[in-house]
């Protein structure tokens, strides 16, 4: 806590880096620079506000990173042919990875990670909730890659473009593995399809159960979005929560026709007129069910978590013991 | 960049669509060597070999990949995960030789996923449960150093392939040696529970390292890795009796494991493991 605090006030009005310029200058500045379509740097005076905002949104994007490995991990040891189990623990060793580079990317804005991972497993931070649904067949690994990856595509790509640097930068490296992973994903259920009547009602089973958890990633509709207006502005966000929705539903009913597989959702059809789909209206009271916790799989999701969290403490312990221990040593070699 | 591109090409034909087998990697290691087994060399045994070490990879994978979301840290959730996917990668290899050379034609998913517990020919210290991470550490410990001891005098086996796969192992062994022991110094010299921990995990992993010096001769490599980790982290040398066969060479190798006498853990492995695939024997994935 002590250094997201710190930074906080250093970003403040008693940031000595002022040096005679008033507030008023600096937030002109930073302003400029955001409509010229620059990117703010960790080293560059930012409103508290925007620092927050950022902080919240890449910590909540790691979180998603790491909570996100459960679902899909657990199949890991289960997966029915070891080019699959490769494929998956690599797939799940990049959340981890994504995880790393995100926490670090809040680490620039004077957030501390530890201090994350406690505020998430104290439940003050959030994840996305399409992780608090449950995987009941090897079909979900598939449907996961090309529904949730997908989305997170959608999401993030334009994120690439965000105003801060080091969340743009992390971005490009994600989103290239996570068009790998919906590949991946896309080409497991290909396979699957034309395989057994067994495996084609895994794959369609899974669709069902994805399909509107997957359009509710993007968010509540935008007259219901706060914090969307801000972020619009500062740039941190591109495209209304509705419109990636659409885009993503857009450019899904294409594949699923492909595959060979009904999306559960009888209102879905091509409008000419707008030349884009339109769809029925996810249940709202559903996302807010599952942001207040009360998903499938919340409890089991957060208690994984702060049980690995609790367990490696010992761990991490001995890490910093003998850390200090050696640097003792050194110490006492120079003397 | 555009915004669509990454998703729109997906649903088009991708011509390395088979390449994405191998983790993280496109290299194929065994690009170019000549799969003939040759003349003077005994096909039976190298395919024992392959079919031996396969099953301590495959079955030492499966254990890792159990500490998927339950690492102590985020830096050993991916280094756990890289070593899980070199062991998977070097099991693959394996069996697709021992399928290529003992007369069957099997593909790998035959050898992992329809072999009972009996047939498996790994040692019983690579299918002995999780524990916490002191026991996964020591475990690690020893057998990638035992690994990278056979696999460094595999580079000269007389059969081109599996010296490639060894050429390829040894690199990614040097790694999952090197990480064990800097836990290991680390817990063993850390703070008085990850001391207690470690030599725990010692007595744990002692019983079962005489099994592991039953065919070529690696023992004193491996004994002054051990010798060297344990006086830097302050810890005894693990006590453990040599096999009764230990003075037999060469494949089949006799002793527990080797001969297909397991503990009772590893039934409940494959099963976890082999499940799916048995649930769907008509299927491909």
């Amino acid at each position: 806590m002590t250094k997201t605090d710190s930074a906080s006030s250093a970003a403040g009005s008693t940031d000595p880096r002022l040096d005679g310029h008033d507030e008023q200058d600096l937030e002109q500045h930073f302003d400029a620079t955001i409509a010229r379509d620059q990117r703010i740097e960790p080293r560059d005076w930012m409103p508290d506000g925007y620092r927050k905002t950022l902080i919240r949104q890449i910590a909540q994007h790691a979180h998603s990173e790491i909570i996100g490995m459960q679902p899909e991990g657990e199949w890991i040891t289960r997966a029915p042919s070891l080019r699959r189990k490769a494929i998956l623990f690599a797939k799940v060793q990049d959340e981890a990875g994504h995880g790393l580079y995100l926490y670090s990317a809040a680490e620039t804005l004077g957030a501390d990670r530890a201090d994350l991972t406690q505020r998430l497993i104290e439940g003050r931070q959030k994840y996305s909730s399409i992780f608090n649904y449950p995987t009941l067949s090897f079909a979900d690994v598939g449907v996961i890659g090309w529904f949730v990856d997908g989305a997170a595509i959608c999401n993030q790509v334009p994120l690439c473009r965000s105003s801060y640097g080091p969340y743009a930068r992390a971005m490009v490296r994600i989103c290239k593995e996570e068009s790998f992973h919906q590949r991946q994903g896309y080409e497991l259920l290909m396979t699957m399809m034309r395989g057994t009547d067994a495996q084609r009602e895994m794959v369609q089973d899974a669709v069902d159960r994805w399909w509107w958890p997957s359009l509710m990633m993007f968010g509540p509709p935008d007259d219901a979005s706060p914090n969307s207006a801000q972020s619009m502005a500062w740039k941190i966000k591109r495209h209304s929560n509705d419109e990636l929705r659409r885009r993503f539903v857009d450019m899904t009913v294409p594949q699923a026709e492909k595959l060979g597989v009904t999306l559960p959702d009888p209102e879905l059809r091509w409008n000419a007129e707008r030349g884009h789909h339109d769809f029925g209206t996810p249940d709202w009271s559903e996302l807010q069910r599952v942001i207040k916790g009360d998903g499938p799989c919340n409890a089991q999701r957060m208690e994984r978590r702060r049980s690995a969290h609790e367990e490696g403490a010992w761990v991490r312990e001995a890490a910093s013991a003998y850390a200090a221990k050696q640097s003792r040593r050194a110490r006492e070699g120079a003397a | 960049m555009s915004d669509d591109h990454v998703y729109m090409t997906l649903a088009e034909g991708h011509e390395d669509d088979a390449r994405w087998a191998y983790g993280t990697g496109f290299e194929d290691p065994l690009h170019g060597v000549d799969i003939a087994v040759p003349e003077g060399v005994d096909a039976g045994e190298v395919a024992a070999c392959c079919l031996a070490l396969g099953d301590d990879a495959l079955v030492s994978a499966q254990r890792l990949a159990e500490w998927c979301t339950r690492a102590p840290e985020l830096e050993e959730e991916v280094a756990l995960a890289n070593i899980g996917l070199d062991l998977l990668g070097q099991a693959r290899l394996l069996y697709g030789r021992c399928g290529q050379v003992d007369g069957t034609g099997r593909g790998e998913d035959a050898y992992a996923y329809f072999r009972d517990p009996g047939d498996f020919r790994n040692v019983r210290l690579a299918e002995l449960p999780g524990g916490d991470f002191a026991f996964s550490i020591t475990r690690l410990l020893v057998l990638s150093s035992w690994r990278l001891a056979l696999f460094e005098q595999l580079t000269a086996s007389p059969d081109p392939v599996l010296a490639a796969i060894a050429a390829k192992g040894v690199k990614e062994l040097a790694y999952h040696r090197q990480y064990a022991a800097e836990w290991a110094v680390r817990l063993g010299d850390g703070t008085e529970e990850s001391h207690r921990r470690m030599r725990t995990a010692l007595e744990q992993v002692g019983p079962y390292i005489g099994e592991l010096f039953t065919a070529y001769d690696v023992r004193d490599e491996v004994v002054a890795v051990l010798r060297q980790v344990t006086e830097a982290a302050g810890l005894p040398m693990p006590a453990w009796k040599p096999s009764p066969s230990s003075s037999s060479r060469g494949y089949p190798m006799p002793g527990a494991g080797r001969d297909g006498d397991h503990t009772e853990h590893l039934a409940p492995l494959l099963a976890e493991l082999q499940g799916v695939a048995r649930a769907h024997p008509e299927a491909t994935w």
